[in-house]
């Protein structure tokens, strides 16, 4: 393992109960802002900063042709592209392993939490539908990026709002004061497991000494909807209780924000 | 006739022509542009006699012989190791110049120096195509375990070692960390948890005000005030 020592160390200062940076445990970095519309040329932009951590997302809309399954529902497509201004570890080119997961950790919050109603996204069933198109844009990766892209998604769709369409063209110019309309408000929280003990809001040096980590989703009430795990070592059950403790109650938290 | 146009200890900008006229000399950080000595980075001029250079304010670290420095191995070759000076070169340490054990024939080198490590080591030569020697024999020059790294502005660096020192080991005494500094701008700190933040915002405090004149009155001050106990 290339960073042993410093896992070592991580994990020496989490039994004495305090981070790297001098935080505690389960505390997200300080400030958190949410901007809205920082993106004229898109229908829907935000972008938000954990601590040193910057993320911009923008949502376009588009009309398409539905797929067959499903004729009477819109759709949405995510990508991420890490730049390599945002991290030296980052390189240009097709998007790696680590922008696909950012981007489907990302879709699958709002999709399977159902944050947008399919059907309202549909023109006429069978020939058109809107289509939501998110990118997300690290500007700079200190670290946390899935928590940061998934408030920041959550914060454009919030602000999109729909373009003059005559039926036949868009003009994306004229944008009408018909907003896209969010049901739900699902939040992503990354819980981080060290050792025996766990974290989240991870900075660039604890996420090299991850052991195991979870993307946890939820709603408002408390409802879990989306989960991904990453790292190498296991979780056992018990783990995972914890982890989705952690992920709701810290929810609750980022969601004032927005 | 020559003439020095900038004043002593003022900032200069890229491009901006410190000087008139053949007589007076470009030093570090400035060039010779026709008649004229222009800046080549962002610094505080300094005048020595005939002699204008200029102390860098940020950048890179630029590889100097004779200076310690920490580095991190990124390579296992079959005569030696390679390491990241955090600078545009990479450095290489040699077998003979690694330990002072002897290594056997087909040896494996990562039982001496394994990949991510860190080391403190010194530079013997640098040549004019920036190929960087580095030794490991000396006081004080070793394999760095536990603690942590941290990065600072390596031309910060002397004002946070201070006149002879005094500025790290007053950190030292008050945090009763071990510390060591980098000439590169890698710092190593190894301590209690609390007494680990207290140093690191001390050397934060120190980059971020060390252009200020009462420096080490304020450090103390601070150091106190946080809880550190000074010593003596």
């Amino acid at each position: 393992m290339m960073h042993r020592e410093l896992r070592n160390h991580i994990i020496g200062l989490l039994n004495a109960d305090i981070r790297l940076d001098g935080r505690k445990l389960t505390e997200y970095r300080k400030p958190i802002e949410v901007e809205y519309g920082v993106v004229k040329t898109a229908e829907g932009s935000a972008r938000v900063k954990i601590g040193e951590t910057d993320v911009i997302v923008g949502v376009k809309l588009d009309v398409g042709e539905p797929y067959p399954d499903t004729p009477d529902e819109g759709t949405i497509i995510v990508g991420a592209e890490l730049l390599p201004l945002s991290n030296p570890e980052f390189e240009l080119g097709p998007p790696g392993i680590q922008a696909i997961e950012l981007a489907r950790v990302v879709d699958r919050g709002i999709r399977e939490s159902k944050a947008l109603d399919f059907k309202k996204l549909c023109i006429t069933p069978s020939e058109k539908i809107w289509m939501v198109i998110i990118d997300i844009c690290p500007i700079n990766d200190a670290g946390n990026l899935f928590d940061a892209a998934s408030l920041a998604a959550l914060a454009a769709l919030k602000d999109t709002k729909y373009p003059a369409f005559d039926g036949e063209k868009i003009d994306y110019k004229a944008k009408t004061d018909k907003k896209l309309g969010l049901e739900k408000m699902p939040i992503a929280v990354t819980v981080i497991k060290i050792g025996s003990k766990f974290i989240v809001d991870p900075d660039i040096e604890e996420e090299k000494a991850i052991d195991a980590r979870l993307t946890v989703s939820s709603i408002e009430d408390g409802t879990l909807c989306a989960m991904q795990k990453g790292g190498d070592f296991p979780l056992s059950i018990e783990d995972i209780d914890k982890m989705l403790d952690i992920g709701i109650e810290k929810a609750k938290e980022l969601r004032k924000y927005l | 006739m020559s003439k020095i146009i900038a004043k002593d200890k003022e900032i200069a900008v890229p491009g901006e022509t410190l000087a008139k006229g053949m007589e007076v000399l470009p030093g570090i950080g400035t060039c010779r542009d026709g008649e004229n000595i222009m800046a080549n980075r962002l610094g505080l001029v300094m005048i020595e006699g005939r002699t204008i250079k200029l102390i860098p304010l940020s950048g890179r670290y630029i590889p100097k012989t004779g200076d310690t420095i920490i580095c991190k191995v990124v390579d296992v070759s079959f005569n030696g190791w390679r390491l990241d000076t955090n600078s545009a070169y990479s450095a290489m340490l040699s077998m003979k110049d690694a330990t002072s054990d002897f290594i056997a024939r087909g040896a494996n080198l990562t039982q001496y120096y394994d990949l991510g490590d860190y080391v403190v080591c010194k530079i013997v030569n640098v040549t004019s195509q920036k190929l960087i020697d580095v030794t490991m024999k000396g006081p004080g020059l070793r394999k760095l375990k536990g603690g942590r790294i941290i990065e600072v502005n390596p031309h910060k660096v002397p004002r946070i070692i201070g006149k002879q020192g005094s500025m790290v080991v007053m950190i030292k005494d008050a945090t009763r960390c071990n510390i060591v500094v980098g000439q590169n701008g890698l710092i190593w700190i190894d301590g209690e948890p609390l007494n680990e933040l207290l140093a690191i915002q001390t050397i934060r405090k120190i980059e971020r005000e060390s252009h200020l004149s009462g420096l080490t009155d304020k450090i103390k001050e601070f150091l106190e005030k946080n809880g550190g106990k000074l010593t003596g």
